[in-house]
């Protein structure tokens, strides 16, 4: 009752936001069940049209659109959230690590950090991925090395505020060590902004991932990705189908979803209303 | 004249607290008169801000006006749009802030602040708003009148900057001017240039004023009429003069008591010194200017020695380098007989478990993400390795022994009061089992009764446990009631030091001279008389100290 009430008190924008997000949410989970198809299955003939038998038609090969967008959601959102993850662990560690040390520790992660950032995101994971080919470990350790460094920016940022809390010292004082003050004093006092900053680099690594499929750099088949859905069914835009749109839709959705949300959970954080 | 400067009537004012209207000001009247100063006071939460800035027609957001009238000059200000209030704030009205600095524009210099509300109001052109801003400069006492004007507000101290914001409040020759504790956050010897400055002013130019405070001595200076408020209810109201003679209500009797002396605690045992601080020098990197310079204080075990000084002073600094954080440059310190190592990583568990602090600030010395029995628990832990049970009832414990409630050992720090979370701080202090605490500033972010309330339990902790105290304060209220020995600081120099009679007794050396003279008292005409005589030069002042 208490979450049905908290929802209406928001505002549409951040109910519409939590309807999509949750709603994408139960497809990833549940995708065998929801799914009426395999992900790799032939069910039908090249390009069937949608909302006949098939309700978002078949792909270039004759898969239900349907069933791939839904384990689609599964394998994108999967891979997102432990990409982004891993970026986060990596870089609020080595932020925190340099706003409490301070001095060359500081200097050397933060010098590494600008060189790596002046690289363009996109350009160098298809460069490191080209080499390494493109099993998901992989995937996943060039992703969270290139976004766990705006991560580490903000974290040092975040830590360096906290740092100078006279609590801090007092546990200097107290004689406890560097592990204690990163976990204890600071990570909970910065943990509202890294949540939001969550929120928006998921979106950033979901749209990258989405990209590199569509370069077929990504998810490789049988494995169903939006990106690789939209490059496969692009050449039937040429043919007047509409079927690239809609896994096209997909992302825009679930990327603006996920940005209401987040931008609800700041106002909230920082203590902004609708009002003010 | 039969009407009323000023007259508020059976004003309510009610606040959104945690989403339920209560009521803050209840049904209070005031009037005031032309050239009359009404001075309000009361604790933190009495209301005393909100009644006065209803002066201004203007509530804080989260505020409402429920019922009663605020007349000026016979017209109602709650029945007034804003764009009308607007041309009378900063008009007829103005407002003078506790914190001037952070009330100024960094960006702008004091003559550009100074001419905008009265160029924007259209009362006068550039040309004359530049002799106007002289003219109150000058009357201020601001140095350099012709040319202050032209700096920016870093380039000048906080006391000339409170003074400039007067200045700015008086521009526009308005009827009324709201201070709001405006020197709350100087030191005792600026406070003093600050309250006469301000007197002078607003006497000269037959301004009445509402001055808010929590002070009471301060008040006695400035006010002809005092008006104490509780929990947003007048408590009395009366002439200066008389309520401060003859207080009728039990509460006013407490707050004129709070500066009352305590009896002075004799014994001084040479042999048994705990901690000695020998021939410190340091400073801070960067330029190489000393802020300690040669200090030598000793500290007997179970004494209270009280450190003094404005900012500036280098008291903080040398909380610093005992506890470690700050190496001396030259010196050494030596506890219990032995040198302590002067880095704090190089120290041992022992010797950081012995030596324990308390803050100025108990909001940001805690961790507001944690709750009070983690706080209390985490030195019991990591000095005596206490766990479970064990470490909880020592948490109950020390609660007790502080005066707080149990069942706050589940709460986080945000629910406390101010007074409960410096208690709670103390107690943090106490769970190390520490031969010395060093108290830094530890009552002057809180009002009077909490403070005295703080001093009273730091006193018996130190008759049960025999813990000693390095008190570093720039309230000479506090050091009468607390100290044993003083240590007198300005400039990273030593003044004077001895024992609290001692240096309490004239002669006195210049500065504390200065400084004791700087004590508001609650006599009204302390003022007056004070600054006669350090105009005739009888009694030192700033300059005179620093030439």
């Amino acid at each position: 009752m208490g979450l049905l009430k908290l929802f209406w008190s928001l505002n549409w924008g951040a109910r519409l936001g939590y309807v999509i997000v949750i709603f994408f949410a139960i497809c990833a989970l549940f995708a065998p069940w929801i799914a009426p198809y395999g992900q790799s299955q032939i069910v039908g003939d090249v390009w069937e049209p949608l909302f006949g038998e098939f309700v978002f038609g078949t792909d270039q090969i004759g898969r239900d659109m349907l069933s791939m967008l839904i384990y689609g959601a599964r394998n994108m959102i999967g891979l997102a959230l432990l990409t982004t993850g891993c970026a986060f662990g990596l870089g609020a560690l080595l932020g925190f690590l340099a706003a409490t040390m301070r001095g060359w520790v500081d200097q050397v992660l933060s010098r590494f950090v600008d060189m790596i950032i002046s690289i363009p995101t996109l350009i160098f994971a298809l460069i490191v991925l080209s080499a390494t080919g493109t099993a998901i470990p992989w995937l996943i350790t060039v992703i969270a090395i290139t976004y766990a460094m705006p991560v580490f920016r903000i974290a040092r940022a975040v830590a360096m505020d906290i740092e100078v809390m006279d609590y801090v010292e007092a546990a200097r004082l107290r004689g406890e060590g560097l592990w204690w003050i990163m976990r204890e004093e600071i990570l909970p006092n910065a943990m509202t902004p890294l949540a939001a900053e969550f929120g928006l680099r998921f979106c950033f690594v979901f749209l990258l991932i989405s990209g590199l499929s569509f370069l077929g750099l990504g998810l490789q088949p049988p494995l169903a990705d939006w990106g690789a859905m939209v490059r496969g069914n692009a050449d039937g835009i040429a043919w007047g189908y509409l079927h690239p749109l809609v896994p096209a839709a997909c992302i825009a959705l679930l990327t603006i979803g996920i940005n209401l949300v987040v931008d609800t959970a700041v106002q909230k954080a920082s203590g902004l209303r609708d009002d003010q | 004249m039969s009407q009323k400067l000023l007259e508020v009537s059976d004003l309510l004012i009610e606040a959104d607290i945690d989403g339920v209207w209560k009521p803050i000001v209840n049904s209070l009247s005031m009037t005031l008169e032309r050239g009359e100063i009404i001075g309000l006071i009361g604790e933190s939460g009495a209301g005393k801000s909100t009644f006065g800035l209803t002066a201004l027609g203007y509530t804080k957001p989260g505020c409402r006006i429920v019922s009663g009238s605020i007349k000026l000059d016979g017209v109602d200000l709650t029945q007034m749009k804003e764009p009308q209030l607007r041309e009378i704030r900063g008009d007829r009205v103005t407002y003078v802030a506790q914190s001037a600095a952070a009330s100024f524009n960094p960006a702008h210099t004091l003559f550009e602040q100074f001419a905008e509300s009265a160029v924007q109001h259209g009362k006068m052109t550039m040309a004359e708003a530049r002799e106007r801003s002289v003219e109150l400069f000058r009357q201020l006492e601001l140095p350099d009148p012709e040319l202050i004007g032209e700096r920016y507000p870093h380039q000048v101290s906080g006391g000339q900057l409170q003074r400039a914001m007067t200045a700015m409040a008086l521009g526009c020759d308005p009827d009324i001017i709201v201070f709001d504790e405006p020197t709350t956050a100087l030191d005792v010897t600026t406070q003093i240039e600050v309250l006469g400055a301000i007197r002078e002013a607003v006497k000269a130019r037959n301004v009445a004023a509402i001055y808010i405070t929590h002070d009471l001595a301060v008040v006695a200076q400035m006010a002809d009429r005092i008006m104490v408020l509780r929990y947003g209810d007048l408590i009395e109201e009366g002439d200066a003069r008389s309520m401060l003679t003859n207080p009728q209500h039990e509460y006013t009797r407490r707050l004129l008591n709070v500066r009352a002396l305590r009896e002075t605690r004799k014994g001084h045992d040479e042999d048994n010194v705990q901690l000695s601080i020998e021939n410190i020098t340091a400073s801070y990197a960067g330029p190489k200017k000393n802020v300690l310079e040669d200090i030598n204080v000793n500290i007997v075990k179970g004494k209270t020695v009280a450190v003094v000084g404005e900012s500036g002073s280098g008291k903080s600094t040398l909380a610093r380098v005992i506890t470690g954080l700050l190496p001396p440059s030259h010196g050494k310190i030596i506890f219990n007989g032995t040198e302590l190592n002067p880095a704090l990583s190089m120290r041992s568990k022992k010797d950081l478990q012995s030596i324990q602090m308390i803050y100025q600030i108990a909001d940001i010395a805690m961790n507001p993400r944690h709750k009070i029995k983690k706080i209390i628990g985490r030195p019991l832990q990591f000095y005596l390795g206490l766990t479970g049970k064990q470490k909880d009832e020592r948490v109950l414990e020390l609660l007790r022994l502080i005066e707080i409630p149990e069942e706050f050992a589940e709460r986080y720090p945000g629910q406390l009061s101010g007074g409960e979370k410096q208690r709670i701080c103390i107690a943090r202090a106490l769970a190390a089992e520490p031969e010395l605490i060093i108290c830094d500033e530890v009552t002057s972010a809180l009002d009077q009764l909490v403070a005295k309330g703080i001093l009273d339990l730091l006193l018996n902790l130190q008759k049960e446990l025999g813990v000693s105290y390095l008190f570093i304060t720039h309230d000479l209220a506090t050091v009468k009631s607390i100290a044993d020995e003083i240590v007198v600081m300005y400039q990273g120099k030593v003044v004077e030091q001895g024992s609290k009679v001692d240096i309490l007794t004239p002669p006195h050396a210049p500065y504390t001279e200065l400084l004791l003279s700087s004590v508001p008292e609650m006599d009204p005409d302390w003022l007056t008389n004070l600054v006669g005589k350090r105009k005739r030069g009888e009694s030192p002042t700033s300059e005179s100290i620093t030439t």
